[in-house]
């Protein structure tokens, strides 16, 4: 029997640990190479740790992901120039969900940035894309701006679930989390912590990042404070349901943000990289979409890169991601259709190992919190 | 960790008890400890002719989808549908309720073979 085949993958890349490591296999993870990390696919079970998450507190190690920061006057004019979001609507202490676009205007790398100061922003992105993002970013810059790539001096977590607040406060009775999209940050006995209200799990909850030195005790802290161990495997069910996109398989540089439906976050009144690219989609009309898809009845979970077909069995695409929901019990995936299938309602065939399996097309988000 | 005495055992994890003619195959408690959350059971057809080591039937948990192989050439003579409904069996009550498929061995003297208690206990550094 193969032992999760499917996420393991042969590869001649390095292997790099996060400053977790040792306490995550000392709480008892299953450990993953992701993305060029050794990281924790479960502790316990995927099933609790995502039902942990939906009904009380769950933390992830998000170390692994990328820490850059950027400084100088006009920062916010340059980044404008580069990322698809406009930062002038960014206020300080507050948070941007933003792309990096190719000159396709296909997506190099989804992030968020995180404004300290007028001209003091700091982005959080994709561990894959730690180096792809950090030297594109080089490659545009401009005299009179720093740029840094802290991602190795940085531990991170995310504390996601209804009761991420109390964890909060167990911790640090005399803060107040910022508001949703917030963010603060402060010095303390030497050392810098910072805290933004965002996450990846359609939860409550916050992002916590300490120096990679202090990453573990943090850690313990707010496990000890109630916040129960979660690995990737729960994160991917998670954001899933939610219908929140991972770079890599629902967002690629082959497509723009508006054929994932994102182009919210694209201001396309003004010109950053890929943004022609965009207008004159927008102008023409798309070809096919990001769609949310869930099974009619029962079937196998599924799975990215399963066939999707037409009802009269015509190949449409495949599956860019899928997994049985654990909140609804159900199959569900996201799939790029060509627009004339991807109405809701549309019924589809999902292909699992030679069979057939019936999905419809559903309104984004599967699950919803009331 | 249980493994029980009366079963013969796969290296791919099987554990198979022989019953006059018939084997009851299934996967042991280290293998549904390693997978957890099995979300589906793929059963294989009843009436299948399979060799030994062929992939006839697929289990599957939430992160990954891992192949079941005949421990012995046979025909399948009854799958347990009552995995359709609760594939979380194999889980809970992986050395009865959990049972996967029956098959008519076609040379009971493949069975014997197969490890036993002890020497599954040991490959699995029980």
């Amino acid at each position: 029997m193969t032992h999760f085949a499917s996420c393991m993958k042969m590869s001649t890349e390095k292997i790099q640990q996060t400053p977790l490591v040792d306490l995550h296999v000392e709480l008892g993870a299953k450990m993953i190479p992701f993305a060029g990390w050794n990281m924790p696919v479960q502790y316990t079970s995927i099933m609790d740790e995502h039902s942990a998450v939906r009904q009380a507190v769950g933390i992830f190690d998000i170390s692994h992901m990328g820490q850059f920061f950027l400084s100088g006057a006009g920062a916010e004019e340059w980044l404008n120039s580069i990322l698809a979001n406009d930062v002038k609507k960014l206020a300080v202490g507050e948070a941007q969900y933003t792309f990096m676009l190719n000159e396709r205007g296909g997506v190099i790398d989804d992030l968020i940035i995180y404004r300290f100061g007028e001209d003091q922003i700091f982005l959080v992105v994709n561990a894959s894309m730690i180096d792809v993002d950090f030297a594109s970013f080089n490659k545009h810059l401009v005299d009179g701006l720093t740029l840094t790539n802290e991602s190795d001096a940085w531990a991170g977590m995310a504390v996601q679930g209804p009761d991420a607040v109390d964890c909060y406060a167990k911790l640090f009775p005399d803060r107040v989390l910022p508001k949703r999209n917030g963010i603060d940050t402060w010095e303390e006995n030497g050392e810098k912590c910072i805290v933004c209200r965002t996450g990846y799990t359609g939860e409550d909850g916050f992002e916590f990042f300490s120096s990679a030195e202090s990453g573990s005790t943090w850690f313990k802290k707010f496990v000890d404070a109630g916040a129960k161990p979660c690995g990737l495997g729960a994160r991917d069910t998670l954001r899933l349901e939610v219908c929140y996109p991972l770079n890599g398989s629902d967002l690629s540089p082959e497509r723009t943000p508006l054929q994932a439906g994102l182009g919210f976050f694209c201001a396309l009144d003004t010109d950053f990289i890929g943004a022609e690219v965009l207008r004159k989609q927008k102008d023409e009309g798309l070809v096919e979409r990001l769609v949310a898809i869930k099974y009619t009845g029962k079937g196998p979970p599924p799975r990215a890169h399963y066939s999707v077909f037409s009802k009269e069995a015509e190949q449409l695409g495949e599956l860019s991601s899928g997994a049985m929901s654990p909140s609804l019990k159900e199959g569900i995936a996201m799939t790029y259709l060509p627009v004339e299938s991807a109405k809701i309602g549309t019924l589809v065939d999902i292909d699992v190992r030679g069979r057939r399996y019936e999905a419809k097309v559903v309104k984004k988000p599967f699950f919803k919190k009331n | 960790m249980s493994v029980p005495e009366n079963f013969r055992y796969t290296s791919d994890h099987e554990w198979v008890l022989l019953e006059g003619e018939v084997a009851t195959v299934g996967i042991t408690d280290h293998a549904q400890e390693e997978l957890t959350d099995i979300v589906f059971v793929e059963l294989p057809e009843v009436g299948r002719e399979c060799e030994t080591e062929e992939a006839i039937a697929v289990v599957e948990s939430v992160k990954a989808a891992s192949d079941i192989f005949a421990p012995v050439a046979g025909e399948i003579v009854q799958a347990n549908e009552d995995l359709s409904a609760d594939p979380a069996l194999v889980n809970t009550d992986p050395h009865a309720k959990g049972w996967i498929f029956k098959i008519k061995v076609s040379d009971p003297a493949e069975v014997a073979a197969l490890m036993d208690a002890a020497a599954y206990s040991e490959f699995i550094g029980a």
